[in-house]
């Protein structure tokens, strides 16, 4: 908090601290932006910035080079990782003895220290520039335009990136209706999984009468495999916090709540932290920009359930209760906190608003195809090289996300499939990798765009097991408040536990699939109406492997371990003992120096001799 | 995160008693702030015992019922005594299929325990999660605030090792 004495009273205010840290920063000859998101503060690029600022003092470069601790940049699989500005180079796998090599052979010798950089395996080449490596340069930043750019801790560099000018331009400028307009002119859809524009959304709240209204922040990001809210509240809380004043002003709501999940602690603390910055300044609480509308915003802390991203169920916790969903109608702008209209949007759609407001409608609308406009950011992880964060264009076929941005399958491995959307999502396969990512053909493909979790799978992947694992999330995280996902999805799971044991039957994969579309029409929220969708599309896509489950009693991956059978090839036996020894069921016999045999009833197939086997002799069937 | 919870074996149970009545009484007549003050409250006694419960019941006004149901329903909130840290596997999408159940078989091996359960000891209550966010350094496990990245079963005894001589933070949010 070192900007404790800032007061923006007007929009001339703003644009004086805009001058005023453009000024500051125009004498440095480079900037480095290192990355501060979670993945690289687990990764201790704490200790790397500690290095390079005491580096850079030692060799009196303090006046010339500039750190920045930014948001996430985007390539986790290289953290701790940092970007040199002008020259946009990236340098990633950074250590406290690596950033003092690049600061002597870069930013004194002006030589790129190449084998520091991105590598391109295919290449078989270091990658210096981000303008030639993928990942970044297929990336268009709408949501994601200050992470990495700005240093989340100063609400002075914010505003330095055009920060709250939005809100001075829908207060002085645009006003209540017009801003409306343009955020449904622009196309902006939710973007936390059900799609719906918002710019829509908020007229229904601007219209719905009430002496008390509110505007909700929805950042219980509980899909598994989804960090993109994650990294937007860490790396530009201020983008969301002026996103809610702005919503807040147009619908008519005064206070604000923002609902983060307890897992992200980090998030938790640097909102905290802005939202202060903001009270401080004077851009939250009484007479706004001079403007006469006040408003305040508070974080609520959820306490570990995935229902509560459900916009029903999050009302309740914010109200202290049990986080059931609620019956719809009435909706949420109806009748939705204390029973006052309350108008709830995701981290990223809102992070969104700012740039709209300032570039319009247009500029945002030329981005994206059909009815999905815009960017949408997505998180890539599995068995991906460069698992990260990453913001598209709408429309750009998935082949290039994977292939292309995320570098293709890690350690040589086949693609098998891609998981979109989590526990409400399903499982797209190679057939559907030229199709284009957008809501529509996501859907039509049976998955959804949810959240933005992509989660690619290698030939190593069971498909039915994965199934199973969803099965078992959603099973678990129901609240039991209807009888449909309470019972069904726990119907469900048996049906999948007894397949991936090997006791399943041709006519389980019937039930599956009729208790799979019951559940689905009839739940009450949206937890339980999309969660058959993993077990209904690998149902679609990959058939086979059920079949290959419950008929020949096999896990073509060799995942699910009880359909697995362990042999030894007596020509490659060399009779060492090594596997009889750490056998722990003594399943393994033989002489020294002869072929060992495994007694199959006695195995219980823990994989034990497989790893420990150095001839390559245990077969796996 | 500046509170520190000693549990109820500190031999100070009155005194943590009166803390979690004077956390609660600032509460009192304020909606909403159960799950806020549940958080807080198990900040400092380290779980929720009925008799917390029913502390926060009287001083928030609200019936015991209410709160016990809402413990209940919420995965973060104890009613048994917890380790002085917690370790949650993650088992999200991403770590699981890059091994997270390994870990789970390794850490109960290690541990001694089964997940959902506190060592002996009194260090580690074992867990596991839906998801932390880590996707991106799959395998990840968290231990209290700390997540460490790409994990493999052999390396658990080295992340473990400082947490059983670590004093400092604890479980609990705010």
């Amino acid at each position: 908090m070192a900007y404790q004495t800032l007061t923006i009273n007007k929009f001339q205010d703003l644009e004086e601290v805009k001058a005023k840290v453009q000024a500051e920063v125009a004498d440095y000859r480079h900037t480095i932006y290192v990355c501060g998101g979670a993945g690289c503060v687990s990764s201790h690029c704490t200790e790397v910035v500690q290095a390079l600022k005491k580096a850079i003092a030692l060799r009196g470069l303090s006046t010339e080079v500039r750190v920045v601790v930014t948001g996430c940049v985007g390539l986790c699989a290289y953290g701790p990782c940092m970007i040199v500005e002008p020259d946009g180079v990236f340098y990633g796998n950074l250590t406290p003895d690596k950033v003092k090599v690049i600061i002597d052979r870069h930013l004194i010798g002006e030589r790129v220290v190449e084998e520091y950089c991105y590598f391109d395996e295919d290449r078989q080449a270091y990658v210096p520039y981000t303008k030639d490596i993928p990942f970044f340069n297929d990336q268009v930043k709408i949501a994601l335009r200050n992470c990495g750019r700005v240093d989340f801790t100063s609400i002075e560099d914010y505003i330095a990136h055009d920060g709250y000018f939005a809100l001075a331009k829908v207060m002085n400028e645009m006003g209540r209706e017009k801003t409306v307009e343009e955020l449904i002119a622009s196309g902006l859809r939710g973007r936390g999984g059900a799609g719906f524009p918002l710019g829509v959304k908020w007229q229904s709240g601007m219209k719905a009468e009430g002496d008390q209204k509110y505007i909700i922040c929805n950042a219980d990001e509980g899909d598994p495999g989804a960090f993109m809210d994650r990294s937007i509240l860490e790396g530009d809380p201020h983008s969301v916090i002026e996103a809610l004043i702005i919503g807040g002003y147009t619908i008519g709501a005064n206070n604000g709540y923002v609902y983060v999940r307890a897992e992200y602690p980090l998030a938790v603390e640097r909102l905290s932290d802005a939202i202060k910055e903001a009270h401080g300044a004077g851009l939250l609480g009484k007479n706004i920009l001079g403007s006469g509308f006040d408003f305040d915003l508070e974080i609520r802390i959820g306490a570990g359930a995935f229902v509560c991203g459900e916009e029903t169920a999050l009302i309740n916790s914010i109200q202290g209760l049990r986080g059931e969903p609620r019956q719809k109608p009435p909706f949420p702008f109806q009748q939705g906190l204390w029973d006052k209209p309350t108008i709830i949007n995701n981290v990223e759609t809102l992070a969104n608003v700012p740039a709209i407001i300032l570039k319009g409608a247009e500029w945002f609308a030329s981005y994206g195809v059909g009815k999905s406009k815009g960017t949408k950011v997505f998180a890539l992880a599995g068995d991906i090289k460069n698992s990260g964060i990453i913001e598209i264009p709408m429309g750009m076929p998935l082949r290039n996300v994977i292939f292309n941005m995320g570098g293709g399958m890690k350690d040589g491995k086949a693609f098998k499939a891609v998981q979109s959307g989590g526990p409400s999502g399903g499982c797209l396969t190679a057939d559907h990798l030229d199709v284009s990512v957008d809501y529509e053909s996501l859907s039509a493909m049976g998955a959804i765009m949810g959240s933005g979790g992509l989660i690619a799978m290698d030939e190593n992947t069971c498909l039915v097991d994965t199934a199973r694992y969803f099965m078992e999330f959603v099973q678990d995280e129901s609240c039991g408040h209807c009888v449909p996902c309470r019972i069904g999805t726990k119907r469900m799971l048996e049906i999948l536990q007894r397949i991936t044991s090997g006791n399943g039957k041709l006519e389980d994969i019937d039930m599956l699939e009729t208790l799979a579309n019951t559940v689905g029409e009839t739940a009450m929220c949206g937890l339980g109406q999309t969660a058959p969708n993993p077990v209904l599309t690998t149902l679609r896509y990959f058939k086979d492997e059920y079949i290959a489950h419950v008929v020949d009693k096999k896990c073509p991956a060799h995942v699910c371990t009880a359909l697995n059978t362990y042999s030894i090839d007596p020509d490659k036996c060399r009779g060492c003992t090594l596997c009889a020894r750490n056998c722990p069921a003594s399943a393994i016999t033989g002489e020294k120096g002869q072929p060992h045999t495994i007694d199959t009833s006695k195995c219980v197939k823990c994989g034990n001799c497989i790893t420990k086997c150095n001839f390559g002799a245990i077969e796996l069937k | 995160m500046t509170e520190t919870h000693s549990g109820c074996c500190s031999g100070n149970n009155e005194l943590l008693l009166a803390r979690i009545k004077q956390i609660a009484s600032q509460y009192k007549g304020k909606p909403g702030n159960l799950i806020q003050v549940l958080h807080m409250v198990q900040g400092v006694y380290g779980y929720l015992p009925v008799e917390v419960q029913r502390i926060v019941s009287t001083e928030l006004e609200i019936p015991l019922s209410i709160v016990s149901g809402v413990v209940s329903f919420y995965s973060f909130f104890a009613t048994e005594p917890r380790g002085k840290h917690t370790i949650r596997v993650c088992l999200g999408t991403a770590c699981y299929v890059r091994g997270g159940v390994s870990l789970v078989d390794a850490l109960t091996k290690k541990l001694g325990v089964e997940v959902g359960h506190t060592t002996a000891d009194g260090v580690f209550t074992f867990e596991v999660a839906r998801c932390i966010g880590a996707c991106g350094l799959a395998p990840a496990i968290q231990i209290d605030t700390t997540v460490y990245p790409y994990v493999k079963p052999d390396g658990l005894d080295e992340i473990l090792e400082p947490w059983y001589h670590d004093e400092g933070e604890t479980e609990g949010v705010q």
